[in-house]
Protein backbone atom coordinates (compact mmCIF):
# COMPACT_ATOMS: atom_id res chain seq x y z
CA UNK A 1 0.00 0.00 0.00
CA UNK A 2 2.82 2.37 0.93
CA UNK A 3 4.48 1.75 -2.46
CA UNK A 4 1.20 2.56 -4.26
CA UNK A 5 0.86 5.85 -2.39
CA UNK A 6 4.48 6.77 -3.21
CA UNK A 7 3.84 5.91 -6.89
CA UNK A 8 0.65 8.02 -6.85
CA UNK A 9 2.39 11.05 -5.34
CA UNK A 10 5.51 10.90 -7.54
CA UNK A 11 3.47 10.20 -10.69
CA UNK A 12 0.98 12.97 -9.94
CA UNK A 13 3.74 15.48 -9.23
CA UNK A 14 5.76 14.70 -12.38
CA UNK A 15 2.70 14.66 -14.65
CA UNK A 16 1.52 18.00 -13.20
CA UNK A 17 4.98 19.55 -13.58
CA UNK A 18 5.25 18.65 -17.28
CA UNK A 19 1.62 19.74 -17.84
CA UNK A 20 2.37 23.10 -16.21
CA UNK A 21 5.38 23.65 -18.50
CA UNK A 22 3.15 22.82 -21.48
CA UNK A 23 0.51 25.30 -20.25
CA UNK A 24 2.84 28.31 -20.23
CA UNK A 25 4.54 27.66 -23.57
CA UNK A 26 3.41 28.86 -26.96
CA UNK A 27 2.81 28.23 -29.83
CA UNK A 28 0.25 25.52 -29.01
CA UNK A 29 1.84 22.93 -31.31
CA UNK A 30 5.14 23.30 -29.39
CA UNK A 31 3.39 23.18 -26.01
CA UNK A 32 1.75 19.96 -27.22
CA UNK A 33 5.14 18.20 -27.05
CA UNK A 34 4.73 18.19 -23.27
CA UNK A 35 1.50 16.24 -23.58
CA UNK A 36 3.74 13.32 -24.51
CA UNK A 37 6.44 13.92 -21.90
CA UNK A 38 7.96 10.82 -20.24
CA UNK A 39 6.44 11.78 -16.87
CA UNK A 40 4.86 8.42 -16.00
CA UNK A 41 7.93 6.59 -17.31
CA UNK A 42 10.33 8.66 -15.18
CA UNK A 43 8.22 8.10 -12.07
CA UNK A 44 7.77 4.37 -12.69
CA UNK A 45 11.22 3.35 -13.94
CA UNK A 46 13.08 4.96 -11.04
CA UNK A 47 10.85 3.21 -8.51
CA UNK A 48 11.02 -0.10 -10.41
CA UNK A 49 14.82 -0.13 -10.27
CA UNK A 50 14.63 0.41 -6.48
CA UNK A 51 11.89 -2.18 -5.80
CA UNK A 52 12.69 -4.76 -8.52
CA UNK A 53 15.82 -4.74 -10.69
CA UNK A 54 17.41 -2.96 -13.66
CA UNK A 55 16.56 -5.91 -15.92
CA UNK A 56 12.89 -5.69 -14.88
CA UNK A 57 12.85 -1.94 -15.66
CA UNK A 58 14.59 -2.55 -19.01
CA UNK A 59 11.82 -5.05 -19.93
CA UNK A 60 9.24 -2.38 -19.12
CA UNK A 61 11.13 0.10 -21.31
CA UNK A 62 11.13 -2.40 -24.19
CA UNK A 63 7.34 -2.58 -24.08
CA UNK A 64 7.22 1.19 -23.72
CA UNK A 65 8.53 1.43 -27.30
CA UNK A 66 5.28 -0.21 -28.48
CA UNK A 67 3.26 2.10 -26.21
CA UNK A 68 5.07 5.14 -27.62
CA UNK A 69 4.43 4.12 -31.23
CA UNK A 70 0.77 3.69 -30.25
CA UNK A 71 0.81 7.20 -28.71
CA UNK A 72 2.19 8.62 -31.97
CA UNK A 73 -0.55 6.91 -34.02
CA UNK A 74 -3.23 7.96 -31.50
CA UNK A 75 -2.17 11.63 -31.29
CA UNK A 76 -1.80 11.90 -35.10
CA UNK A 77 -5.35 10.58 -35.65
CA UNK A 78 -6.78 12.77 -32.85
CA UNK A 79 -5.12 15.81 -34.42
CA UNK A 80 -6.48 14.99 -37.88
CA UNK A 81 -10.03 14.38 -36.63
CA UNK A 82 -10.14 17.53 -34.48
CA UNK A 83 -8.77 19.80 -37.19
CA UNK A 84 -10.72 18.26 -40.09
CA UNK A 85 -14.11 17.53 -38.46
CA UNK A 86 -14.01 19.89 -35.42
CA UNK A 87 -15.55 17.25 -33.11
CA UNK A 88 -15.65 17.83 -29.29
CA UNK A 89 -12.18 17.32 -27.78
CA UNK A 90 -13.18 15.15 -24.82
CA UNK A 91 -15.36 12.74 -26.82
CA UNK A 92 -12.73 12.50 -29.59
CA UNK A 93 -9.76 11.88 -27.31
CA UNK A 94 -11.62 9.31 -25.21
CA UNK A 95 -13.20 7.40 -28.14
CA UNK A 96 -9.93 7.23 -30.05
CA UNK A 97 -8.22 5.78 -26.98
CA UNK A 98 -9.25 2.48 -28.56
CA UNK A 99 -6.63 3.23 -31.25
CA UNK A 100 -3.95 3.41 -28.55
CA UNK A 101 -5.04 0.12 -26.99
CA UNK A 102 -5.31 -1.62 -30.38
CA UNK A 103 -1.93 -0.40 -31.62
CA UNK A 104 -0.06 -0.94 -28.33
CA UNK A 105 -1.33 -4.47 -27.68
CA UNK A 106 -1.16 -5.34 -31.40
CA UNK A 107 2.52 -4.40 -31.54
CA UNK A 108 3.15 -6.17 -28.25
CA UNK A 109 1.62 -9.42 -29.54
CA UNK A 110 3.47 -9.26 -32.87
CA UNK A 111 6.84 -7.97 -31.75
CA UNK A 112 7.42 -8.67 -28.08
CA UNK A 113 5.31 -11.65 -27.05
CA UNK B 1 7.49 30.74 -35.48
CA UNK B 2 8.91 31.93 -32.15
CA UNK B 3 8.76 29.82 -29.03
CA UNK B 4 7.92 31.73 -25.87
CA UNK B 5 6.14 31.88 -22.54
CA UNK B 6 2.47 32.78 -22.15
CA UNK B 7 2.12 33.31 -18.40
CA UNK B 8 -1.45 34.62 -18.71
CA UNK B 9 -2.58 31.01 -19.27
CA UNK B 10 -1.82 30.32 -15.58
CA UNK B 11 -4.60 32.72 -14.58
CA UNK B 12 -7.05 31.06 -16.98
CA UNK B 13 -6.51 27.67 -15.30
CA UNK B 14 -8.40 26.80 -12.12
CA UNK B 15 -6.94 24.73 -9.30
CA UNK B 16 -9.31 21.92 -10.29
CA UNK B 17 -7.61 21.73 -13.72
CA UNK B 18 -4.28 21.00 -12.02
CA UNK B 19 -5.89 18.67 -9.48
CA UNK B 20 -7.47 16.56 -12.25
CA UNK B 21 -4.11 16.12 -13.97
CA UNK B 22 -2.38 15.33 -10.66
CA UNK B 23 -4.96 12.64 -9.89
CA UNK B 24 -4.90 11.13 -13.41
CA UNK B 25 -1.08 11.08 -13.42
CA UNK B 26 -0.94 9.57 -9.93
CA UNK B 27 -3.59 6.95 -10.66
CA UNK B 28 -1.98 5.74 -13.90
CA UNK B 29 1.48 5.55 -12.24
CA UNK B 30 0.02 3.52 -9.35
CA UNK B 31 -1.97 1.37 -11.80
CA UNK B 32 1.19 0.63 -13.80
CA UNK B 33 2.70 -0.80 -10.61
CA UNK B 34 -0.36 -2.98 -10.03
CA UNK B 35 -0.40 -4.16 -13.68
CA UNK B 36 3.29 -5.08 -13.38
CA UNK B 37 2.55 -7.21 -10.30
CA UNK B 38 -0.44 -8.94 -11.93
CA UNK B 39 0.67 -9.30 -15.57
CA UNK B 40 4.43 -8.69 -15.51
CA UNK B 41 6.70 -5.92 -16.83
CA UNK B 42 5.93 -6.69 -20.49
CA UNK B 43 2.33 -5.51 -20.24
CA UNK B 44 3.02 -2.80 -17.64
CA UNK B 45 5.66 -1.22 -19.91
CA UNK B 46 3.00 -0.40 -22.51
CA UNK B 47 1.33 1.90 -19.98
CA UNK B 48 4.51 3.96 -19.46
CA UNK B 49 3.43 5.67 -22.71
CA UNK B 50 -0.29 5.73 -21.97
CA UNK B 51 -1.89 9.09 -22.90
CA UNK B 52 -3.35 9.41 -19.38
CA UNK B 53 -3.73 13.18 -19.13
CA UNK B 54 -4.04 13.83 -22.85
CA UNK B 55 -7.88 14.04 -22.90
CA UNK B 56 -7.87 16.39 -19.89
CA UNK B 57 -5.23 18.63 -21.51
CA UNK B 58 -7.01 18.75 -24.89
CA UNK B 59 -10.33 19.58 -23.22
CA UNK B 60 -8.69 22.36 -21.24
CA UNK B 61 -7.17 23.91 -24.37
CA UNK B 62 -10.54 23.70 -26.15
CA UNK B 63 -12.22 25.42 -23.19
CA UNK B 64 -9.60 28.20 -22.86
CA UNK B 65 -9.62 28.97 -26.60
CA UNK B 66 -13.42 29.02 -26.64
CA UNK B 67 -13.52 31.42 -23.68
CA UNK B 68 -10.97 33.72 -25.34
CA UNK B 69 -13.06 33.91 -28.53
CA UNK B 70 -16.31 34.41 -26.56
CA UNK B 71 -14.78 37.38 -24.78
CA UNK B 72 -14.06 38.83 -28.23
CA UNK B 73 -17.71 38.32 -29.21
CA UNK B 74 -17.36 35.13 -31.27
CA UNK B 75 -18.72 31.61 -30.68
CA UNK B 76 -15.27 30.00 -30.49
CA UNK B 77 -16.42 26.37 -30.51
CA UNK B 78 -14.78 25.50 -33.81
CA UNK B 79 -11.63 27.48 -32.98
CA UNK B 80 -11.35 25.71 -29.61
CA UNK B 81 -11.51 22.28 -31.22
CA UNK B 82 -8.95 23.24 -33.85
CA UNK B 83 -6.61 24.49 -31.09
CA UNK B 84 -6.93 21.11 -29.36
CA UNK B 85 -6.06 19.51 -32.72
CA UNK B 86 -2.90 21.64 -33.02
CA UNK B 87 -1.91 20.58 -29.49
CA UNK B 88 -2.44 16.92 -30.48
CA UNK B 89 -0.12 17.38 -33.48
CA UNK B 90 2.54 18.57 -31.03
CA UNK B 91 1.89 15.55 -28.82
CA UNK B 92 2.47 13.27 -31.82
CA UNK B 93 5.94 14.85 -32.20
CA UNK B 94 6.48 14.36 -28.47
CA UNK B 95 5.59 10.69 -28.91
CA UNK B 96 8.49 10.34 -31.37
CA UNK B 97 10.71 11.57 -28.54
CA UNK B 98 9.12 8.98 -26.24
CA UNK B 99 10.21 6.23 -28.66
CA UNK B 100 13.81 7.49 -28.40
CA UNK B 101 13.49 7.67 -24.59
CA UNK B 102 12.25 4.08 -24.35
CA UNK B 103 14.90 2.72 -26.74
CA UNK B 104 17.75 4.31 -24.77
CA UNK B 105 16.44 3.03 -21.42
CA UNK B 106 15.86 -0.47 -22.86
CA UNK B 107 19.35 -0.73 -24.37
CA UNK B 108 21.46 0.90 -21.65
CA UNK B 109 19.71 0.75 -18.26
CA UNK B 110 21.02 -2.72 -17.38
CA UNK B 111 24.66 -1.66 -17.73
CA UNK B 112 24.78 1.92 -16.43
CA UNK B 113 23.67 4.14 -13.55
CA UNK B 114 19.87 4.59 -13.45
CA UNK B 115 20.08 8.34 -12.75
CA UNK B 116 22.50 8.90 -15.65
CA UNK B 117 20.46 6.85 -18.15
CA UNK B 118 17.12 8.45 -17.15
CA UNK B 119 18.69 11.93 -17.43
CA UNK B 120 20.20 11.18 -20.87
CA UNK B 121 16.95 9.56 -22.03
CA UNK B 122 14.97 12.59 -20.82
CA UNK B 123 17.26 14.93 -22.75
CA UNK B 124 16.97 12.67 -25.81
CA UNK B 125 13.16 12.92 -25.51
CA UNK B 126 13.40 16.71 -25.55
CA UNK B 127 15.92 16.81 -28.43
CA UNK B 128 14.03 14.37 -30.68
CA UNK B 129 10.65 16.01 -29.92
CA UNK B 130 11.89 19.54 -30.64
CA UNK B 131 13.69 18.37 -33.81
CA UNK B 132 10.56 16.57 -35.06
CA UNK B 133 8.44 19.66 -34.28
CA UNK B 134 10.90 21.93 -36.09
CA UNK B 135 11.07 19.65 -39.18
CA UNK B 136 7.25 19.44 -39.28
CA UNK B 137 7.00 23.23 -39.12
CA UNK B 138 9.64 23.65 -41.84
CA UNK B 139 8.00 21.37 -44.42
Amino acid sequence: MKELIVRFLIGGTLVSAFAFVGDVLHPKSFAGLFGAAPSIALATLGLTVITQSMGYAATEARSMIAGSIAFFVYASIVSHVLMRYRTPALATTLTLMLVWFGTAFGLWFVWIL
Amino acid sequence: MRIGLELSSIHRSRWTDYAIRFIFGGVITALTGLIAKRYGPGVAGLFLAFPAIFPAGATLIEKHEKEKKRQAGFDGTSRGRAAAGVDAAGAAMGALGLIAFAMLVWRFLSHHSTAVILTIAGLAWLAVSVLAWWIRKAI
